[in-house]
């Protein structure tokens, strides 16, 4: 299995990480290397097996689609743990960029 | 008051009889934290108002409240799970001055039993690792010998468990990192069936595969534990309620008539040989307790490494996407959001975490899928299917924890594949979904060597009683590091 620098910069930009230039070879000897053991699932033939889907036996657990509170303690220390806000709104760089809301300053968004 | 070698069980007879009160026993372990924890780094915090608890119960204890199963008891909590106000950072730079906003469930469920929330214990960072070396508050050594890595990704849990200065801490458990390290260190570790615990404010890693369980001295003390954590919770869709429950007191202790199943391939090339002796004299134990050993084969327990090595990064991958360093945590600003988030991860994350969310992205990637991740989840199946039918045969299997034991600090950190190779007795279980206990049952070269029981799926019971008669007849479980 091999792969090239290309791939390790389009997989690192999938994964949206930042790897510098000198880093890439070592990822790259890395993952080859995991990526060639687990070639071995290869050998084995699993055209008539299906697929382990649900790991416990329960799928679609559904609730009742119902507002719930939240505890305001919880709240503020959710709201606490926001990188950049701006009172109790989480502050963002725009999302869009080139696009700007009326009331934010150019180049930010808010979203709550 | 030697506090390092007590069992929760014997800690609560004696407060119960008032022996002993909550605040001189978390005392005593404080006590040994200040003295040992410098050495082993098994606890990267540790709560300011323990003693406080532990008078709390006390005095509710004095006036014949119920304090429940656990009341008194001090209880260390792996760095991936949230307690309210705590830290809580699994680890990892990225989660730098992150504080839980609720409780797990594990952990509302330890305090209404009682517990005494005593600290964070050291992880590898996201739980991504075998030794507890990829930790940004550092790595934990063996309390066996500090030179050693004391196993992981639990190695902070079984570490401090080991160390004498708690006697139980939750692990987590996504491919051996509960067995392990409680292998490793000579204590006792359970991963439960998936499903058993609920992962209600444990941070994910691979869901399919993750649970959460105790690290004790004793396997009846990973009972009492497993009996307070377990059980439905809305909050957790793959919880369920349990019709068996597992009532510590009723361990029977005789083996008659039990068949315990000992697979030809987990007994190859690769395995320490004085491991490998250790296991097969604690057969022979079982055997006199009154077990019949069958040999058995699970004939594609060579590919469970393989296929863990796909589906786990690709969960893993998805669920490392929210670490956006918006919501939480550190936060390396860009030119724009895109190059934030590239920023803040490339520099937040440590090379293990990086390597596993590419690898996860590459096999999830369009035209890949199906070789990769389709291809493992259909060998899961067959893994899976292995354990059905040998265990339809047997009551459980016994096979050897880890391969070796404990091994030097950096020995194995630069090169993951011999790094997962470590985990190769315990990743078929999280696959196969169902339980596993370690048990400790001798020493190489003065290094602890865990045995390993893997039973039915929601048969915590057998395992229980298996490791508890084995601990009846040894004395493995009683022994401490200097």
């Amino acid at each position: 299995m091999s792969l090239s620098n290309e791939e390790i910069r389009h997989i690192a930009k999938l994964s949206r990480l930042h790897i510098d230039e000198e880093e890439i070879e070592d990822y790259r000897e890395k993952l080859e290397s995991i990526l060639e053991y687990v070639e071995k699932l290869q050998e084995l033939n699993t055209d008539d097996v299906p697929e382990l889907q649900h790991a416990a036996d329960v799928s679609n657990v559904f609730r009742e689609d119902e507002v719930q509170g939240c505890d305001s303690a919880i709240r503020e220390r959710i709201v606490d743990n926001f990188s950049n806000r701006e009172g109790d709104l989480l502050k963002v760089q725009a999302v869009f960029p080139g696009i700007t809301n009326g009331s934010g300053s150019a180049g930010e968004n808010r979203t709550q | 008051m030697d506090v390092s070698t007590m069992t929760i069980k014997e800690a609560l007879e004696k407060m119960n009889s008032g022996d002993l009160t909550s605040e001189e026993l978390v005392k005593s372990y404080l006590d040994r934290i200040e003295a040992g924890n410098e050495h082993v780094n098994a606890f990267v915090f540790v709560a300011e108002d323990v003693l406080e608890q532990a008078r709390e119960i006390d005095k509710r204890r004095a006036v014949g409240e119920d304090v429940g199963v656990l009341g008194g008891i001090p209880i260390a909590v792996k760095d991936n799970m949230l307690v309210e106000g705590w830290g809580s950072a699994s680890g990892s730079q990225i989660l730098e001055g992150h504080k839980g906003a609720y409780n797990a469930t594990v952990i509302d469920r330890l305090k209404n039993a009682g517990a005494i929330l005593m600290g964070r214990a050291n992880m590898d960072e996201f739980a991504m690792g075998s030794s507890t070396e990829s930790s940004h508050f550092g790595a934990t050594t063996n309390p066996w010998d500090k030179t050693k890595v004391p196993g992981g990704s639990s190695g902070g849990s079984a570490a401090a468990v080991a160390a004498g200065f708690v006697p139980v801490a939750l692990g987590s458990d996504t491919g051996g990192s509960i067995r392990q390290p409680a292998s490793l260190c000579g204590v006792v570790g359970l991963k439960p069936t998936y499903g058993r615990v609920s992962r209600y404010g444990l941070m994910a890693m691979a869901s399919s595969l993750d649970q959460i369980g105790p690290i004790t001295r004793s396997v009846e003390d990973a009972a009492i534990v497993l009996e307070v954590i377990e059980g439905k919770d809305p909050h957790d869709g793959t919880s369920v309620e349990l019709s068996n429950t597992t009532v510590p007191a009723l361990i029977d202790k005789d083996l008659t008539g039990m068949k315990l199943g000992l697979p030809k391939e987990y007994f190859v090339d690769g395995m320490d040989e004085g491991v490998k002796a250790a296991v097969m004299e604690a057969v022979e134990e079982l055997k006199r307790a009154g077990a019949e050993i069958i040999d058995i084969s699970l004939p594609h327990a060579q590919y469970a490494l393989a296929a863990y090595y796909i589906i786990m990064p690709a969960e893993a991958s998805s669920n490392l996407g929210r670490f956006d360093g918006l919501r939480y945590g550190y936060h390396s600003n860009g030119e724009n959001l895109q190059e934030s988030y590239a920023r803040t991860r490339g520099e937040g994350f440590g090379p293990e975490v990086k390597r596993r969310i590419m690898l996860g992205s590459y096999t999830l990637s369009a035209g890949y899928y199906d070789a990769y991740y389709r291809k493992a989840l259909k060998v899961r199946s067959l893994i899976k299917k292995d354990f059905d039918e040998a265990l339809k045969e047997v009551d459980a299997i016994v096979t050897p924890t880890s391969p070796s034991v404990a091994w030097g600090i950096g020995e194995k950190f630069n090169d993951p594949l011999t790094m997962y190779l470590s985990d190769i007795y315990t990743i078929s279980a999280n696959l196969a979904t169902i339980p596993a206990l370690s048990v400790p049952c001798g020493f190489v070269k003065n290094l602890p060597v865990g045995l390993q029981f893997m039973g039915r799926p929601f048969d915590e019971y057998t395992l229980f009683k298996l490791g508890a008669a084995y601990q009846e007849r040894t004395d493995w479980h009683t022994k401490t590091p200097s």
